[in-house]
């Protein structure tokens, strides 16, 4: 009698745990996520995920899962490819984007950067349009997004020397330190309204400064130059304290050529290419 | 130095006893041993054996005349001692031997601003070496030595004081209550000062020279067997808006609590004379304010603190002709501190940095000293010491901003820290004649280590710190000849030290500054040498019981090893002093000055100091009231012809104080002082 209820016990515990276990997987996917909005055709409701709840101008890391409205389970199999798109007054126009891809260690959580080069507002909208395949068959999805203006520009869209269109986006530090900081930029040139494919081989050179410090600047930082691993531009960012930071930069081409930015100097204040972060 | 110290009970004794003598004999000089340190009878007693021009001055005021200091005024409060023209970082101030560290980085508050006349009865300097028992120094030493009391049944006593002085309206309160018992003595002590802006010579104003300070301490003394005894003491300094004209910022707060406990054990046997062992514990915090300066580039906070726990054990021992001296000592300090700037666009975020990156240093050291007497006429003493220094910066945020600068810093450094010292006397009736040498090391200051943008506003440079800063070497070389004879003392002392791997700011051109308006950065490097000296000639004559006069050259030379003069050296100068005493009445007059400073160095923002001499005048008188009843008066004026003038240690050339009157009142009651009389 005894060994049954210990056996009983132990198949009842098992199955709680593993109940337990599998929620908990669902659960983890989105942790530390929060839900910016819901994207639904007939069949499924796509929930898209960004640290902070909110697109921004900017480098956004945007997440996704698709739930079937019918059994309200995470499509696992899925394969997407997304197009942001800027419906001006004359024109339309998309943004910098990488591809989506299953994020690594989750269940049904996919994941890729979208970088807004301006803000929607009344009358110019960003929409998301979501083309996937999930059970072998295709679906979309399109639907307005909310993209706010930001405070602290970290994208820039510049017409370099070479007459060429680029878009500069900052991707990290995150959460800035004071000290030395690991600074990642996406470098994308804008091949046509749609297109906007990553540049290898420039350099970007930074110098940051403090406007209210009376331009103090920090030593020791290492220009951006091109990792073919991530397609991303990789250097170290110097900050010696908090506060609002401009990282003045100076782009140039393979050719070590100029296309745009300037030297902060005593007579020149700021670069016309720059970054602000404040933290 | 040792002899001054077994007479000091005696003197302190006699000091709270005996109606000042009429004539000059027991000056507490007499009893110093011809050497290069020097003590300062710091005593607002009513009744004092040596009696002071102005009993209420300051402790700065007081370290003032001692030839063997100078201070760096950045105001008219904490002034920053100097020996041998060193400061700080180069020097040991500590309080009975307990180790105390400033809380502010721009050394608004070197520790001597901690403490008031009250809570002392001497200071204690040393130089070079021969400083050393404490901790580790380069330039010497400053002992600072609180007031303490014999077992013995003297009942209650105590004082009330009263100080004006018509420069900066400063107006000194001042009280002392005691009671001495064969088991056991309380002292409590009060102080008070309040001064506004002083004005300078030609009646100059110098504005944001105001300071507001009260000082409360106690001690505490218990006999508890005929040989053992223990003693608490207890100091509350707190300042408030101080104001530092030669700096961009004032001081809003400076507070500071000092409190140790102190076992002593005499006359253990034949060979153990004295064993003092002590635990304390210090805590300081210090607030920076610019809110009240009309125009500033950028609002600041720049908070500091610091506190030190210690303990010492100090031995005497004497055998045969040796003298020995053992001072096991070690402390833990903690020292942090921030700076948070408000910018002008209330929308931006603060700015916020530590300036020191919570520093936490832990000093553990032995000091053996013996000294070998014979025939009354030789005199040996040598002394060794060996301490380990560690530093660790306790801040992940300060660590990842010292990076910046030296990306493969670590966390923690050890240091191993020696010094060695040896000294000959040779004595023969009125002639004696010293020679010595010493070899010392120092750590670098927690500034000169891990300092982060630290603004000097005398050279306009931000200075950054260097955690791999080798420890600073001296060699030392030290004669004393002097010639002492009734009526006539004569004394020539001479120091030179040279020191090797000299720590000081040296520009990095590629660094932008962070302090709004600075000239550039300067990160702290090591001179491979610099060379100091200073020589000191004294004349004193005693024509008379009654009358006596002294005058005193000093010429100091300090160079780097490019023969480039460094900063804070003191130009040729002299002081020079008459005193007439009889009986009851007292009259002094001095005179002070230097030669112009041609040997300034212009890289540190120093520029040409013009000489100067200003002549001082004081006079005093005791009244007895029925023997228990004493009213002590003084009064003076210092700066008699209101000269304009400032000395090569004034930062920023700020001006001193110009012409002033002063009246001190001390009323005191004794209860036994008839039986003391009879």
């Amino acid at each position: 009698m005894k060994k049954i209820f210990f056996v009983a016990l132990a198949i009842f515990s098992l199955q709680f745990i593993s109940c337990k276990k599998e929620n908990t997987i669902i659960a983890n996917d989105i942790e530390g996520l929060l839900k910016v909005q819901e994207i639904s055709n007939d069949t499924n409701t796509l929930e898209i995920y960004t640290k902070s709840g909110k697109f921004i101008v900017g480098h956004n890391e945007v997440f996704m899962r698709v739930k079937s409205i019918a059994s309200g389970a995470f499509a696992t199999d899925v394969t997407a490819d997304w197009m942001p798109m800027m419906h001006m007054m004359m024109h339309s126009h998309s943004c910098p984007k990488t591809a989506i891809t299953k994020v690594a260690g989750k269940t049904a959580l996919y994941k890729g950067d979208i970088f807004f080069q301006m803000a929607g507002n009344t009358s110019e909208k960003w929409t998301l349009k979501l083309n996937y395949q999930t059970g072998g068959l295709p679906f979309v999805v399109e639907d307005t997004i909310d993209v706010p203006n930001s405070t602290r520009k970290t994208i820039a869209v510049v017409t370099g020397s070479d007459s060429k269109k680029y878009v500069l986006a900052l991707m990290s530090p995150e959460n800035p330190i004071i000290g030395i900081n690991d600074i990642k930029v996406g470098l994308f040139k804008m091949e046509s309204m749609t297109s906007f494919p990553s540049v290898a081989n420039y350099t970007i050179e930074i110098d940051p400064r403090m406007p209210s410090m009376g331009n103090h600047g920090s030593p020791n930082n290492v220009n951006l130059t091109y990792s073919p691993t991530d397609s991303l531009y990789h250097g170290k960012l110097s900050m010696s304290m908090t506060g609002y930071w401009k990282i003045n930069m100076i782009l140039k081409n393979e050719a070590a050529e100029e296309l745009k930015g300037e030297a902060v100097t005593v007579d020149n204040e700021s670069s016309t290419l720059f970054f602000e972060i404040e933290f | 130095m040792k002899r001054t110290l077994f007479l000091l009970p005696i003197l302190l004794l006699f000091s709270g006893r005996i109606l000042a003598q009429s004539d000059l004999s027991d000056s507490s000089e007499a009893l110093i041993p011809v050497q290069l340190g020097e003590v300062i009878v710091v005593s607002k007693a009513l009744i004092n054996h040596q009696r002071q021009a102005k009993p209420l001055s300051t402790l700065e005021e007081y370290l003032e005349k001692s030839s063997k200091i100078n201070l760096v005024r950045r105001g008219n409060y904490a002034w920053e001692p100097m020996i041998n023209n060193m400061s700080t970082e180069r020097i040991s101030v500590t309080i009975d031997g307990m180790h105390i560290f400033g809380a502010c980085t721009d050394k608004m508050d070197p520790i001597t601003s901690y403490v008031d006349v009250s809570n002392l009865s001497e200071v204690e300097i040393s130089s070079g070496q021969q400083g050393a028992s404490n901790g580790p120094t380069i330039g010497g030493s400053v002992d600072l030595i609180r007031t303490l009391h014999s077992f013995c049944d003297l009942g209650w006593s105590g004082s009330v004081d009263v100080g004006f002085e018509s420069n900066a309206k400063l107006n000194t309160y001042g009280a002392n209550l005691k009671y001495v018992h064969s088991k056991v003595f309380v002292d409590v002590d009060f102080m008070y000062r309040n001064a506004s802006d002083y004005k300078a010579g030609k009646n100059i104003k110098v504005p944001f020279s105001q300071f507001t300070k009260y000082n409360i301490s106690s001690t505490i003394g218990v006999k508890l067997n005929e040989k053992n005894t223990l003693v608490g003491s207890f100091i509350f300094d707190n300042a408030n808006d101080i104001g530092y004209p030669a700096l961009p910022m004032d001081v809003s707060n400076a507070r500071a609590i000092i409190a140790s406990l102190q076992h002593s054990a005499e006359r253990i046997n034949n060979i153990i004379t004295q064993w003092d062992t002590k635990i304390y514990y210090n805590n300081i915090v210090h607030e920076m304010d610019d809110t009240k300066r009309p125009v500033v580039p950028i609002h600041m906070d720049m908070p500091g603190w610091s506190s030190t726990l210690g303990a010492y054990s100090k031995m005497k021992i004497a055998k045969n002709k040796h003298d020995i001296g053992i001072n096991i000592t070690g402390y833990y300090n903690k020292s942090k501190a921030e700076m948070t700037m408000y910018p002008a666009d209330k929308e931006e975020k603060s700015m916020f940095m530590y300036t020191w990156p919570d520093v936490r240093t832990v000093y553990s050291g032995i000091h053996f000293k013996d000294k070998i007497s014979w025939k009354n006429i030789h005199t040996l003493s040598f002394s060794v010491s060996t301490g380990l220094h560690y530093n660790k910066v306790a801040s992940e945020v300060g660590l990842n901003s010292l990076r910046i600068f030296y990306p493969e810093m670590k966390a923690s450094k050890i240091r191993f820290i020696p010094s060695l010292q040896a000294d000959y006397t040779f004595r023969k009736k009125a002639f004696t004649w010293t020679t010595g040498l010493g070899y010392g090391e120092r750590a670098p200051s927690v500034s000169e280590g891990y300092g982060f943008y630290l603004f000097n506003s005398f050279d306009r440079y931000d200075y950054v710190g260097n955690p791999f800063l080798k420890n600073e070497k001296s060699i030392e070389l030290h004669t004393d000849i002097s010639y002492k004879q009734k009526k006539i003392t004569l004394n020539l002392a001479t120091t030179y030290f040279h020191i090797y791997d000299y720590i000081i700011g040296a520009p990095i051109l590629a660094l932008i500054p962070m302090t709004i308006g600075a000239s550039g950065v300067r990160e702290y490097k090591a001179l491979k040498a610099a060379d100091i000296s200073n020589t000191e000639f004294s004349i004193e004559y005693r024509p008379h019981r009654y009358f006596k006069t002294k005058a005193a050259l000093t010429y100091s030379y300090g160079k780097d090893y490019k023969r480039e003069n460094l900063p804070l050296i003191r130009p040729f100068s002299f002081r020079w002093n008459a005193i007439f005493n009889i009986k009851s009445f007292s009259t002094e007059v001095s005179v002070e000055g230097a030669s112009k400073q041609k040997d300034f160095s212009e890289k540190f923002g120093e520029d040409l100091t013009p000489a100067y001499a200003i002549v001082n005048f004081s006079a005093g008188y005791v009244f007895l009231i029925k023997k228990n009843y004493q009213i002590n008066v003084r009064a003076g004026i210092e700066n008699i012809a209101n000269t304009y003038y400032s000395t090569f240690s004034d930062w920023n050339n700020i001006p001193r104080k110009g012409r002033n009157f002063y009246v001190n009142v001390s009323f005191g009651f004794d209860q036994l002082r008839k039986k003391a009389n009879r």
